[in-house]
């Protein structure tokens, strides 16, 4: 053996990873494929209400609730921008592409919760848990996408929900870190007032912890929101529809003109998603105290609704009340 | 509810163990707190600390930060198990309560008031204070009412739907208290509840907080670094250093007679004529008679036992230093204070 074979020992051996990786695969592929085919139905069942719904209800309806719902979370200035958007991507006559787009990300984000929230409560509440996720969720949002392409497809077939799956993969770790994070940053102090006034775990998580940790996981889900976007692209590669199909077909034929038109239904749809997931983040800040349904639209129905209601007497004693006491001045100490 | 006694039996709790730290051998050798850090690389945060808070008292313990007064406090409610050592609270021995046993004593007997208060921002003033009610599963009403009505005593009625956050440090501190009062527990457990507020507020906290505590009669332990503090409201001092008890008595004998050097030093600081009152600077009522002066005494101002010196002061002036009858709890006239007897009481005192 020459000097160099020795420096050098991996030149003329080295682990056969790829070989296992491919026997591996092939071998749950052989033996699995029909628990994987059975468990698409949830994801397809979903996709498919989600798509149904968003592409059979006429545009314009769509364009007044989803403006309404802006101005109910965030005010009259968002709902006219959010409409306006919705305009243009009809205008750009992708609207049947961006439903179909939407309906695809929405299915992952839920599936995003439903599976990220209570790990990301585990994590937060548990620090063994969280040195086992970390590694995991780090590989999730790091390994490029087109390495879970192929086995993805192998054991799901190709569609909307193996591109759902994907984007999930890639979508869940923020909901689950921003999740855990929002648990441990509830402040100490509230964690044991809780205990000393005899709570138990489940009291705990669900009087302090989750409505403390509240906008972190909403921050999670915003950030499961646009990285599903980002998704759309890839997986449209295995035979997803919508928006990101746009783009691929445009890159592939050189067609500048369906590129670019796909491209700002994207950037179109995460400014929509954004800003009304952000404003619903900050709206506790920006309407004080108010409860949801006495402003905003829903707060002309309640007041429509409000003198037939037994208590409405009682409700405008109080407010009078409130008022005058306002007037008072009663931000400050009352001398004991 | 029935006011109950709280024991501390030779408490030991060390933080920071190694799981081989042979506690027995810290607890004969008596190692200092450096010590025991060096060789063992754990704190012991309470070194054997026994004492007895008697049913309805105000039992101040006073120590600097680092000093374990925060880590005994909360042996009581067991948010700390002890590493050695027994707490009987009413007769019984907290450590063997199973943890739903101690979750209903703790929202039933016992209530806590934290220094950071700790009121949970997401939800009313009246949420708040009811909290330990909604805990045990109380009904909607029965919570509505207890929360109005603790409100109330401390004088926060009307303040219920408002939120935390609109509310100023005493007010919030005001509330800790009627969310601690609310399941009207036996014991009160007070963590330096005051020490973050101004100290005119504080001052304000500290009259109220006695006179309710008087009325109420519930037993308390009073966690504080502030000498004065623990003056004006415990029945019992006991003066905490590096996880020990260092002397145990009423303030007077705190001030007084300190009976360790660390006391000592602290003491220094505060005057020991804040101490006196009428009892204290009144001459009996034969020997003002023996004296003889003859002075006529039924027209005289008459003032009760612990009037404090502050007022003996001002009352002494404004009647241009003539005698004052003092009366005991029965309105028998007990003693008399003259100029010259306030001067002399305050004479021993320097």
């Amino acid at each position: 053996m020459s000097l160099a074979d020795i420096l050098d020992p991996f030149k003329s051996w080295h682990l056969p990873f790829s070989q296992w990786v491919q026997d591996v695969l092939t071998w749950v592929v052989t033996n699995y494929r029909p628990l994987f085919q059975t468990l698409k139905w949830p994801f397809d069942k979903l996709l498919t209400a989600f798509n149904l719904g968003l592409n059979g209800i006429p545009p314009l309806v769509t364009i007044v609730f989803v403006g309404l719902v802006a101005w109910q979370i965030a005010g009259w200035r968002l709902a006219l921008q959010v409409a306006g958007l919705l305009v243009v991507v009809g205008l750009l006559g992708i609207w049947g592409e961006t439903m179909t787009t939407l309906s695809l990300v929405f299915t992952a984000v839920v599936f995003c919760m439903i599976v990220g929230i209570p790990l990301g409560v585990i994590a937060g509440r548990s620090e063994r848990a969280a040195a086992i996720y970390r590694p995991i969720l780090d590989t999730m949002q790091t390994i490029p996408s087109f390495v879970y392409l192929v086995p993805v497809v192998m054991l799901f077939g190709i569609g909307n929900v193996p591109g759902v799956i994907v984007t999930i993969i890639f979508a869940l770790p923020p909901v689950i870190r921003l999740t855990a994070l929002g648990i441990r940053q509830v402040p100490e102090e509230v964690v044991e007032a809780m205990r000393a006034f005899g709570a138990t775990n489940n009291q705990l998580l669900f009087k302090a912890q989750l409505p403390l940790a509240l906008p972190s996981i909403l921050a999670g889900v915003n950030q499961t929101l646009m990285m599903s976007l980002s998704m759309v692209v890839v997986a449209s590669m295995i035979a997803v529809g919508g928006l990101g199909q746009m783009v691929l077909r445009g890159i592939g034929r050189l067609d500048v003109g369906l590129a670019a038109t796909g491209g700002i239904g994207i950037v179109i749809l995460a400014v929509i998603l954004d800003r009304l997931t952000q404003a619903a983040m900050s709206r506790r800040r920006q309407f004080g105290h108010v409860a949801w349904y006495r402003r905003g639209p829903a707060s002309v129905f309640t007041t429509m609704l409000r003198p037939y209601s037994p208590s409405a007497t009682q409700d405008w004693k109080a407010a009078g009340a409130e008022l005058l006491s306002q007037n008072k001045g009663n931000d400050y100490e009352r001398p004991a | 509810m029935k006011a109950h006694s709280v024991e501390f039996k030779d408490v030991w709790k060390v933080f920071g163990t190694g799981s081989k730290l042979d506690l027995a051998s810290v607890q004969r050798n008596d190692l200092s707190k450096a010590a025991l850090l060096e060789k063992y690389g754990c704190v012991a945060a309470v070194a054997g600390v026994s004492f007895k808070v008697e049913a309805g008292e105000i039992f101040c313990v006073m120590g600097l930060s680092g000093s374990g007064k925060s880590t005994l406090v909360r042996h009581v409610n067991r948010l700390i198990k002890p590493s050695s050592g027994q707490i009987i609270v009413g007769g019984e021995d907290i450590n063997q309560k199973s943890e739903n046993e101690m979750r209903e004593l703790r929202a039933r007997t016992m209530g806590m008031v934290f220094q950071n208060v700790a009121l949970l921002p997401h939800r009313t003033v009246r949420d708040n204070v009811a909290l330990s009610l909604e805990l045990r599963k109380a009904s909607v009403r029965q919570r509505r009412e207890i929360a109005e009505e603790k409100l109330e005593l401390v004088q926060l009625a009307g303040w219920g739907d408002r939120y935390p956050d609109q509310l100023s440090g005493g007010m919030k501190q005001r509330v800790g208290l009627a969310r601690a009062l609310a399941a009207d527990p036996a014991i009160l457990l007070m963590d330096e509840p005051f020490s973050a507020l101004d100290p005119l507020i504080r001052r304000e906290l500290q009259d109220q907080f006695k006179a309710l505590s008087t009325k109420l009669g519930k037993t308390t332990l009073f966690i504080t670094h502030d000498l004065d503090e623990a003056v004006r409201l415990g029945h019992h001092i006991g003066v905490m250093k590096d996880g020990k008890m260092l002397q145990i008595g009423s303030a007077d004998e705190i001030l007084g007679s300190p009976n360790d050097p660390y006391v000592e030093k602290f003491v220094q600081g505060s005057s020991r004529l804040k101490l006196l009152k009428a009892e204290t600077v009144m001459l009996p009522l034969e020997e003002f008679r023996t004296v003889g002066q003859g002075q006529p005494l039924a027209d005289a101002p008459r003032l009760r036992l612990d009037t404090p010196i502050e007022e003996l002061l001002g009352l002494s002036n404004r009647h241009g230093n003539t005698p004052m009858v003092v009366v005991d709890d029965g309105g028998a006239d007990v003693g008399v204070i003259t100029a010259s007897s306030i001067l002399r009481g305050v004479h021993e005192r320097l």
